[in-house]
């Protein structure tokens, strides 16, 4: 059973700035983390490769520095990893981010399941995953919450849906996204931080991953950004204070008028 | 054949045309009546009457290509696949627009892939640009914190999923007219690798929180799962549905599913309620762009209060069992 799990360095955005003139991040002293939502990827895949034995592989593209997300996996228990990196890739939007890792991964070779997490918190797409599965022509599975079995050549899954949980019997080489459900990620080990210390982790550029030039970066992508701003969140609401008896049933009574007012109620 | 139409991507469930199917049509008919081009809807079912199907064009479709199969009765991606590739390659639509459901969220990227066009995630604004009559596809980004407008000029069709509950669903005019197509579904487009097998309702109450009107949060400052009472009892009262924060989700006081924000479900009700919940941006992200927003929360310098329409700055202790009790007091008015 071998995985594959693509992983994505996204700013720690807990508390970021937004520059007010330009609508941009300040990414200045932001720190880099893996992608909150690929941990549960991470951890699955730990847990499969524990029970069915095999290889969990991750792979990340993006700047040389993505570099620390694959050691961080491999920290947890993946057994190496790969960086797609090269300034070809710049801009991709998630058709070529798709194509790019989906290219990379029919260069491992064998494998038997990709996980992917939900969405990246930064792009928030969550399409990644459905897209890499689309280019390898593999089956699909989106939003699954546990993997029930899996048993000669045959995985059953849930998947959280609108509503409830629905079933799935799915044929492999199959690609999971997960949600936070499926585990709880494991805090990387001592064994395992000293591992990926001394590990190399390969890096892959265009060439040796055997990418077409023009279908990634800007100039593959098919998408454009073409302008960005930030919303105002700020709503000025009326705000009332519940000090004693009498202020707070002046506030709850305000607060139903103006539920009232509203049609709410 | 030029590209041309506006189709949206109606969904189904248990037989019964879903909401966003009519929310998709409220967007739809403004993009085509600026392009001065039709509106189709468009639906893979397992099987539906022509009656279920007027529905669409009384929300104003002027076409409804519908493929019906028993192969398509239940959502698997790769068979679904296939049909909308199969309709895109023969109708060429100019913009093809899913709501951003498991279903469109899974389906669409498939799809995009292979017709080679690009796709915009969960969009909250569409419009078309003057002099290209490209769309413009407008979504919030990096846990909402900036409003990103994208669009796709060279390729065709230009896709979209559109944030569910974001527009209101197109009314009924009995007079509209349209045309419903029949497309028969293609042995060969079945893919059988992935089959649906079963399926379970969430127990917990108040599941979907996405499609209620009133969502009812708690947070951090519910203190312990017990007082999680408070908050279903208040939802109850409006109507609504329990939402939380990651906080009170982590702590194990409720499921998964009710989690609103950045790593959970993003919301948008009529009426969005914060009980105990500080406002942190990925929370934010989640449900800021619900109409009316209430907070109440005991710090005066909470986040919350800035998205709030209306703030009570208390106790939650003292604030909701006198809310309760007052609300009760309206009700038996
Ligand atoms: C990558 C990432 C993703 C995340 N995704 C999400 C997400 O999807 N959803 C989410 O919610 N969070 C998310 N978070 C976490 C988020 O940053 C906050 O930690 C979380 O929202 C805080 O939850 P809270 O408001 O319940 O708790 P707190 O921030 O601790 O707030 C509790 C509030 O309760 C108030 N309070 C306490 N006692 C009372 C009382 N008696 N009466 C009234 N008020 C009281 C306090 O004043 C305080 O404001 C994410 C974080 C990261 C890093
Ligand atoms: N640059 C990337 N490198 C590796 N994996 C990625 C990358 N971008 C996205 N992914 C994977 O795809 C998932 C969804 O990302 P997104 O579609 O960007 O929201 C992530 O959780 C990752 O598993």
């Amino acid at each position: 059973m071998n995985i594959i799990i693509p992983v994505k360095q996204v700013p720690e955005t807990s508390n970021v700035k937004m520059d007010e003139k330009t609508g941009t991040m300040i990414r200045d002293g932001v720190e880099s983390i893996i992608n909150p939502l690929d941990l549960y990827a991470i951890e699955t895949g730990i847990q499969l490769k524990e029970k069915f034995g095999g290889l969990v592989t991750v792979i990340s593209m993006g700047p040389p520095a993505a570099e620390r997300a694959v050691k961080e996996a491999m920290a947890m228990g993946c057994d190496g990893g790969i960086v797609l990196t090269g300034k070809e890739f710049a801009g991709s939007d998630t058709w070529a981010t798709s194509y790019a890792l989906s290219e990379a991964i029919r260069k491992i070779g064998t494998w038997d399941l990709i996980l992917c997490g939900e969405r990246a918190t930064d792009g928030d797409t969550g399409q990644v995953g459905p897209g890499i599965a689309s280019f390898l022509d593999i089956s699909l599975a989106t939003y699954v919450s546990s993997v029930e079995d899996i048993d000669n050549g045959l995985m059953v899954v849930e998947r959280l849906v609108e509503g409830g949980y629905e079933k799935l019997q799915m044929e492999l080489p199959a690609l999971l996204t997960v949600v936070k459900e499926i585990s709880y990620p494991r805090l990387p080990t001592l064994r395992g931080k000293q591992k990926a210390r001394v590990t190399e982790v390969p890096r892959w550029s265009v060439d040796s991953a055997g990418i077409d030039k023009n279908r990634i970066g800007l100039n593959g992508s098919p998408t454009r950004v073409v302008k960005i701003e930030t919303p105002k969140v700020a709503r000025g609401g009326k705000i009332f204070a519940a000090k004693d008896e009498e202020s707070l049933g002046r506030a709850v009574d305000e607060l139903v008028d103006f539920l009232v007012m509203k049609e709410l109620i | 054949m030029p590209h041309r139409e506006v189709w949206t991507l109606a969904e189904a469930g248990e037989g019964k045309l879903r909401q966003v199917s009519f929310e998709l049509l409220s967007r739809g008919r403004k993009l085509a009546d600026k392009l001065e081009t039709q509106l189709c809807s468009v639906l893979l079912t397992g099987s539906m009457s022509d009656e279920d199907l007027e529905q669409l064009i009384k929300r104003g479709a002027d076409k409804v290509y519908v493929v019906e199969s028993p192969a398509l009765e239940n959502f698997t991606v790769e068979t679904h696949s296939n049909v909308l590739l199969d309709l895109i390659k023969q109708y060429k639509p100019e913009i093809f627009i899913a709501a951003a459901t498991t279903t469109g969220r899974t389906l669409m990227p498939h799809v995009s892939i292979r017709a080679n066009t690009g796709l915009t995630a969960d969009c909250t604004g569409l419009e078309i640009e003057d002099g290209t009559g490209n769309l413009l596809q407008t979504r919030p980004a990096i846990g909402g914190n900036i409003l990103a407008t994208i669009k796709t000029p060279e390729h065709r069709p230009q896709m979209a999923t559109v944030r569910p509950r974001s527009t209101r669903p197109a009314p009924i005019d009995e007079n509209n007219a349209g045309r419903i197509i029949r497309v028969e579904f293609k042995n060969n487009l079945e893919d059988k690798r992935v089959r649906r097998i079963g399926f379970r309702k969430n127990e917990d109450q108040g599941i979907d929180i996405q499609s209620a009107d009133v969502v009812v949060s708690g947070g951090k400052g519910l203190k312990k799962k017990e007082n999680f009472a408070l908050i279903r009892d208040l939802a109850d009262r409006l109507e609504g549905v329990v939402g939380a924060s990651r906080d009170a989700v982590d702590r194990g006081w409720i499921s998964y599913p009710h989690q609103v924000g950045l790593s959970g479900k993003t919301v948008t009700p009529k009426l969005y309620f914060a009980v105990g919940i500080s406002g942190a941006i990925q929370h934010l992200a989640g449900m800021k762009t619900a109409d009316t927003i209430v907070a109440i929360n005991s710090d005066p310098e909470a986040q919350i209060f800035k998205v709030a329409d209306f703030g009570i700055v208390g106790d939650l202790f003292e604030v909701l069992p006198s809310l309760n009790e007052k609300l009760e007091e309206v009700r038996s008015r």
